[in-house]
């Protein structure tokens, strides 16, 4: 049997588009509402990317460190983000999850208990932003063996050696990083550009599902119908923290705009 | 856990960068991993490419002054009247610290890798500033990353980055302090790595940078040993070196020349930032018992919380203002080689108040720490032996706050 992750990329395929991934920072701006975000959006999205907040975070922008800090003011800890995951898993129709964060709540949550956690609660995949191969390559099995996807990170900058020996120890997906930014950043380099090393990848790994992410927002994400699947983050963010000052539901928002992202790659 | 001797402890990492198995590494994003690794091939190469030391050597000398003064502080030593007392006047060094030999071999290193730009964190703001001085030297552009927080309460050095041509660009996210400084310094190569060089302020950060920082630092304790011989015929037979410790790269520069020696010989103390007496915040990772935890790429002992997320620190001395602590000196204190401790904010101030009054040095509150320590623990010492106080940044700096704290007059006079 396909695991969840791969059955939504199947899917996807089948309706000739691109998967959509979101990313929301679980407990932004409560604990509650971010369960309804992910509940909401699960309509439209394919796979749902849950960030859980680190406030050293070195690869963040800063629309996705806003709703990290949102998230930690209120009181977010480990445990409250795998009651969300369950709560969300038991609604109707869930959709794949990944988890997605620093190591260092990982390490200090111990590596074992959190894949306990994460099995438990119906975590399907895991990306960890700030631990790259091969400084990955044990706990990466160990995701493994718990039926855990751990998707590898590649970037511009990674060698054709490096994409080959990363690609080779990953799992059934893989998430390239479009350029050379933060999240958030405007989309510097071209799509032509970003497709033709997205081929490269996917030249030498064909079965694995290769996902685009940094700078897809409404504007630029119909240049990339082409790819296994498709990840907006920042501009989510964006929208909750909009919301919130103009004292407007993020729900209803979020969930429009993930509504005409999806429409716009299908 | 264990110490070899006869190698450098920069190179004492393993395949990963990890000391004693456990401390530094590089856990980075993947976009980072190729200039880091260039960073890495190029600085092995040249650490060992004798052209580029005798270039490094003639900024050292010319440019930065070296060797910094060491001196004996006689009414101090009268006044305490235990061990004799003693600093190397690193504040000495061109800029008025010991951040320039850094800041200086990170500009070499990427003047020949063709980078245009250097970017790099401050909290004192010497980092920043020395950064700033080495890359007008050297025709680069420079960007500085610094806390809201520190802006406000370093000025001077402030003033100095901007008169340099620097960009100074306020951080406001988390604590405003330090540690955000680095995160946006960090985030800022991630987006600009192709065409920007890092320079990371202290001996933190992913191991190539801990390495760098460490490795230029040591020019103090190359200048030290000299200057031990000189004075003494020979390395003293009790010889203890006190040396603030923040970060950690003037203090692992104070003693890199001797780690091979005998603790009973050589002893290393380092003195952390206890924070404000009544408060439950402080910067000392090594003294109150942190936990191992990841900050800034590298694994270390780091003030957290249970799930992880850094907690903010407070002390009166910015460049101490740090929840973690450099790798190597993790290992030195789990390889018991250095011993750790830590002086509060008002036994820093009293520390300055005493130094000021005998001797016509003014240390900042950084190393006023370390003198704190030293103090105390002189006048239990035997008149044979010989303690060394680090002292290794100016008093400039901390003006404002010491006018506040110490009243006007008081700092005029001084």
């Amino acid at each position: 049997m396909l695991n969840p992750i791969s059955l939504a990329f199947k899917k996807a395929k089948f309706e000739k588009r691109p998967a959509l991934l979101t990313y929301t920072v679980a407990g932004d701006s409560s604990k509650k509402q971010s369960l309804e975000i992910l509940k909401s959006v699960s309509k439209y999205a394919d796979i749902l990317e849950v960030g859980f907040p680190h406030n050293t975070p070195v690869a963040d922008g800063g629309q996705i460190q806003t709703s990290s800090y949102r998230a930690i003011k209120n009181g977010i800890k480990m445990n409250d983000i795998f009651k969300i995951v369950k709560d969300f898993k038991i609604s109707k129709n869930s959709k794949p999850i990944i988890l997605m964060g620093y190591y260092n709540m990982i390490y200090q949550f111990g590596e074992n208990k959190f894949l306990k956690e994460c099995k438990k609660s119906g975590v399907n995949g895991l990306i960890v932003v700030d631990l790259p191969w091969p400084e990955n390559k044990i706990f990466s099995k160990k995701c493994k063996k718990s039926s855990i996807n751990f998707i590898q990170l590649l970037s511009p900058t990674t060698s054709y050696k490096r994409l080959k020996s990363i690609t080779k120890n990953s799992h059934d997906m893989i998430y390239y990083i479009s350029m050379l930014s933060t999240t958030g950043g405007k989309l510097k380099v071209s799509p032509k550009k970003i497709l033709q090393n997205y081929n490269k990848i996917k030249k030498i790994s064909p079965k694995k599902n290769c996902v685009i992410g940094f700078g897809i927002t409404e504007k630029t994400i119909s240049k990339f119908k082409n790819a296994d699947g498709l990840v907006v983050g920042s501009q989510i963010c964006k929208e909750i923290t909009r919301s919130l000052k103009n004292r407007q539901n993020p729900v209803i928002n979020v969930s429009k705009m993930v509504d005409k992202l999806k429409k716009k790659i299908t | 856990m264990k110490l070899k001797k006869g190698i450098p402890v920069i190179d004492q990492g393993d395949r990963l960068g990890f000391w004693g198995g456990k401390f530094g590494g590089n856990f980075v994003p993947e976009t980072l991993k190729k200039p880091i690794e260039d960073l890495e091939i190029q600085f092995n190469k040249l650490k060992k490419d004798k052209k580029f030391l005798i270039e490094r050597d003639r900024y050292f000398k010319n440019w930065i002054g070296s060797p910094t003064r060491f001196i004996k502080l006689h009414n101090l030593t009268k006044h305490i009247g235990g061990a004799q007392i003693w600093s190397k006047v690193v504040s000495d060094a061109n800029g008025g610290a010991h951040k320039i030999y850094n800041a200086t071999v990170h500009c070499l290193l990427a003047k020949r890798s063709g980078k245009k730009v250097i970017i790099g964190d401050t909290g004192a703001g010497y980092a920043g500033k020395m950064l700033s001085m080495a890359a007008k030297k050297f025709g680069l552009e420079c960007k500085i990353f610094m806390g809201a927080k520190d802006i406000k309460r370093q000025q001077p050095n402030v003033k100095a980055m901007k008169k340099n041509g620097a960009d100074v660009i306020p951080v406001y996210s988390g604590s405003q302090t330090l540690v955000d400084a680095v995160s946006e310094c960090m985030r800022y190569w991630v987006a600009n790595c192709d065409t920007t060089a890092m320079c990371v302020g202290s001996t933190v950060g992913p191991a190539i940078f801990v390495r760098i920082c460490g490795w230029s630092t040591s020019q103090i304790s190359r200048e030290l040993k000299l200057q031990l011989l000189n004075e003494f015929g020979a390395i003293p037979r009790k010889l203890k070196l006190y040396n603030c410790v923040g970060g950690g790269s003037s203090s692992f520069g104070f003693w890199n020349e001797f780690m091979d020696y005998d603790k009973k010989q050589i002893e290393f103390i380092g003195v952390e930032a206890g924070g404000p007496a009544k408060s439950k915040k402080h910067a000392a990772p090594l003294t109150y018992g942190s936990k191992i935890g990841i900050l800034h790429g590298a694994a270390q002992y780091v003030n957290q919380n249970d799930d992880g997320q850094i907690e903010e620190t407070e002390s009166i001395s910015a460049g101490l203002d740090y929840p973690g602590i450099s790798p190597l000196h993790c290992f030195l204190k789990d390889t018991k080689r250095a011993r750790y401790t830590a002086a509060s904010d008002e036994e820093a101030l009293k520390a300055y108040q005493i130094v000021t009054k005998y001797e016509d040095l003014r240390p900042s509150l950084e190393p006023s720490h370390a003198f704190s320590v030293a103090i105390k623990e002189a006048k239990k010492l035997s008149k044979d032996t010989i303690v060394v106080i680090n002292s290794c940044g100016d008093a400039y700096k901390d003006k404002k706050i010491l006018e506040r704290k110490l009243g006007k007059k008081y700092v005029k006079s001084n």
